[in-house]
């Protein structure tokens, strides 16, 4: 196996998705964490809740390692998401890749998040002390 | 055609519960957007959907059966 993915309610832990890509032939590791950050637009956020088509948003994120393997000489790529509610500096997000050598590894982490972020059934809503909005939804 | 839709994210706040059943006229994806844009209006307030069918994207010439597990997605914002 050279590809992991999950989606969970539970805390991810960062040091396993490292240690999970590692392999002796590795020559670089690249590791994306995304963080539930205190504010938007000068706003303050109190916390971050999580939903996912799981279903679906597992097959897309096999989608997308399919392609980051296609494109870069990838070892192994590990990509874990959460759902649920998040505290601020809680991690939702983390996505690992390693490779022989660094360009690879940079371009292919930044490929996966991006392309995530833009294909992957996940959704959030940011809550603030007066309301709450779904991210992204309105132009 | 007769249709339980599943609904995430802002839809799910917009159709009211996280699925609802249809029956509507036609039987492709297109016919189906008529339909919820109609009873949903704040649809179309959005910044885009998509309509899902068995756990990929769909066109809207897709057509559609009983059988098919169906979806809205409203714009994702994952990671």
């Amino acid at each position: 196996m050279t590809t992991q993915i999950k989606i969970s309610d539970q805390p991810l832990e960062i040091q396993s998705c490292i240690d999970w890509v590692m392999t002796p032939q590795s020559g670089g590791i690249d590791v994306f964490i995304g963080t539930v950050r205190n504010s938007t637009k000068g706003k303050k956020v109190l916390r971050l809740e999580f939903e996912a088509y799981e279903p679906m948003a597992i097959k897309e994120m096999e989608k997308i390692a399919a392609l980051a393997f296609e494109k870069w000489p990838v070892q192994k790529l590990l990509i874990h998401h959460r759902t649920g509610t998040l505290e601020v500096g809680e991690v939702p997000v983390v996505i690992a890749v390693s490779c022989a050598h660094r360009d690879a590894a940079f371009e292919a982490c930044r490929f996966v998040i991006d392309t995530l972020k833009q294909t992957v059934p996940i959704w959030k809503k940011e809550v603030f002390e007066d309301g709450e909005t779904w991210v992204a939804a309105h132009p | 055609m007769k249709a339980i839709v599943l609904a995430f994210g802002i839809a799910k706040d917009i159709l009211g519960g996280p699925d609802i059943t249809l029956d509507f006229p036609g039987n492709t994806t297109a016919d189906l957007k008529s339909v919820l844009e109609n009873q949903f209006p704040r649809l179309k307030q959005l910044r885009s959907y998509m309509v899902a069918v068995n756990n990929e994207y769909a066109q809207d010439c897709t057509v559609l059966t009983e059988a098919d597990e169906i979806a809205i997605i409203p714009p994702v914002s994952g990671g």
